[in-house]
């Protein structure tokens, strides 16, 4: 069976073409664009998801080898997200599945990351706990069975990639933060400075980061790194090297924790890790000896399904197809769309 | 006219944010300014706090906007942090959020200045010397009839 998925839940336009659960492509824009018109970075928001929409579409059933007469349903995300921007595709979504008639789904974004563990070999047992960290979400999930899920915590403030990209900004490199803090982190002393961790209340599988993002700020500043009346950094490479090396430490313990707060209260023997975050390489040294000292399964999904992607909203429309499930054409964007 | 405070926690931060509240009603705008790690977010989870909505209210940088739900009055809670253009803003839908008759609170607003409207509270947030202090300055912006 091939399923089309479709995401335009924030700056990513995205769609992929599963057959039968295997995916045959994963179209993202920002790559698209990237190949096609020469590295600009795409613009934010509605507009360029209009643009982009078709041509995206068009190169994930290309290299599926499939026209769209070929499409069995066709699945797309409805929420969280930026109204503007999750509307084009699921009016998109909706026109396309109702000129083939075909089934249409929609899709929660953040399941869609639970499930993305389920796109390759060796797929997760249930119960799996399942962290999602990205740019935009922080999130710690038990999944009892398929598509019962129990949220145990999220930020109450930023997004762990919020810390980072923020972070970088501060200590003037570039963006996005994350990948730029890891590779310096990797030349840096962790104990550097003991920037806070926000642990919360001990029972709480929530998570905090502006603190430790604004500890850092207050050191800088401290330091006479950040002057209070300009935004001008000066630091030299090892300083750099130590406080991303510090910093990332404080936001991975907080992280670490949660899990293992989660593990002492459930009785769990899969993690998986999801969202753009995971690709962070202290993340995953620490995820991986958690796994090997705990004796649990840890899932990391491929990069490129761990950003917002199409492949893993097309997992999702395939997993509802087969237990029966499709929507309505009445069903409407939800901005604030929980788990 | 402009008022400011000083706070010395985060929670004395959205303490002021409830006590701001209430005054808002619908269709008011508030345009937040101040640096990263000023109390931006905080000062807006008091305003929704201070406005009932039972929502889990987080930053919206990635997402730009939030909705909130406070007594059937929509919350619009902007972050134009990541934006780099007025046309971004527009494409977003803000000036639809503006004119809707909801309450719009926006972080990063000097990024929206050109669309802001005429009559708006302006609240801005500076750091203070030591780590917990926080110096809030609070103006009702007037459109004056010529």
């Amino acid at each position: 069976m091939n399923v089309l998925g479709i995401e335009t839940s924030c700056d990513e336009t995205a769609a992929a073409v599963l057959q039968d659960g295997i995916v045959k492509s994963n179209i993202i824009s920002s790559q698209l664009v990237h190949q096609k018109y020469g590295g600009v970075v795409p613009e934010l928001a509605s507009r360029a998801h209009q643009r982009l929409i078709v041509p995206v579409v068009e190169e994930a059933l290309h290299i599926a080898g499939i026209k769209k007469e070929q499409l069995e349903s066709v699945a797309v995300t409805y929420g969280p997200g930026l109204v503007g921007a999750l509307l084009v595709g699921l009016n998109f979504a909706k026109a396309l599945a109702y000129g083939l008639k075909i089934p249409f789904i929609g899709v929660n974004h953040m399941e869609a990351h639970l499930y993305s563990n389920f796109i390759d070999e060796p797929k997760p047992n249930f119960p799996l706990l399942c962290l999602i960290v990205s740019g935009g979400h922080t999130q710690l999930v038990l999944v009892r069975q398929f598509f019962h899920h129990q949220l145990l915590g999220e930020t109450l403030d930023d997004a762990a990639g919020e810390a980072f990209d923020k972070v970088a900004k501060m200590l003037g490199l570039g963006f996005p933060g994350g990948p730029i803090i890891d590779k310096l982190a990797k030349q840096g002393n962790p104990d550097f400075v003991k920037f806070p961790r926000s642990f919360l209340d001990e029972d709480s599988f929530d998570f905090s980061f502006s603190g430790i993002k604004t500890s850092v700020l207050y050191w800088l500043r401290g330091h006479k790194i950040l002057p209070a009346d300009s935004q001008q950094i000066t630091i030299n490479h090892e300083l750099l090297t130590n406080l991303c090396a510090s910093f990332q430490a404080a936001v991975v313990d907080v992280l670490i924790e949660k899990i293992m707060r989660a593990l002492r209260k459930f009785e769990v023997k899969d993690v998986a890790v999801a969202g753009g975050v995971s690709a962070n390489s202290e993340l995953r040294r620490r995820t991986q000896e958690l796994a090997q000292r705990q004796g649990f399964k840890l899932h990391i999904p491929k990069f490129e399904y761990c950003t917002d992607n199409g492949a893993m909203i097309a997992m999702v429309g395939w997993l509802k197809l087969k237990g029966g499930i499709r929507s309505d054409f009445g069903l409407n964007a939800v901005a604030n769309l929980s788990l | 006219m402009s008022q400011t405070f000083k706070t010395c926690s985060e929670e004395e931060t959205i303490e002021r944010g409830v006590e701001f509240a209430r005054q808002l009603q619908r269709g008011d705008v508030v345009a937040l300014t101040g640096d990263l790690g000023t109390g931006k977010t905080r000062f807006i989870q008091g305003i929704c706090k201070g406005l009932g909505v039972q929502e889990h209210v987080a930053s919206p940088t990635f997402t730009i906007v939030n909705q909130y739900d406070a007594h059937g009055i929509i919350v619009y809670h902007c972050d134009f942090y990541r934006v780099h253009s007025v046309a971004d803003i527009r494409d977003v839908g803000f000036e639809e959020y503006v004119s809707s008759g909801g309450i719009c609170l926006i972080e990063w607003a000097e990024k929206a200045h050109q669309l802001l409207p005429a009559q708006r509270y302006d609240v801005h947030l500076r750091l203070g010397n030591d780590e917990q202090i926080r110096e809030i300055t609070i103006e009702k912006i007037v459109e004056v009839e010529v």
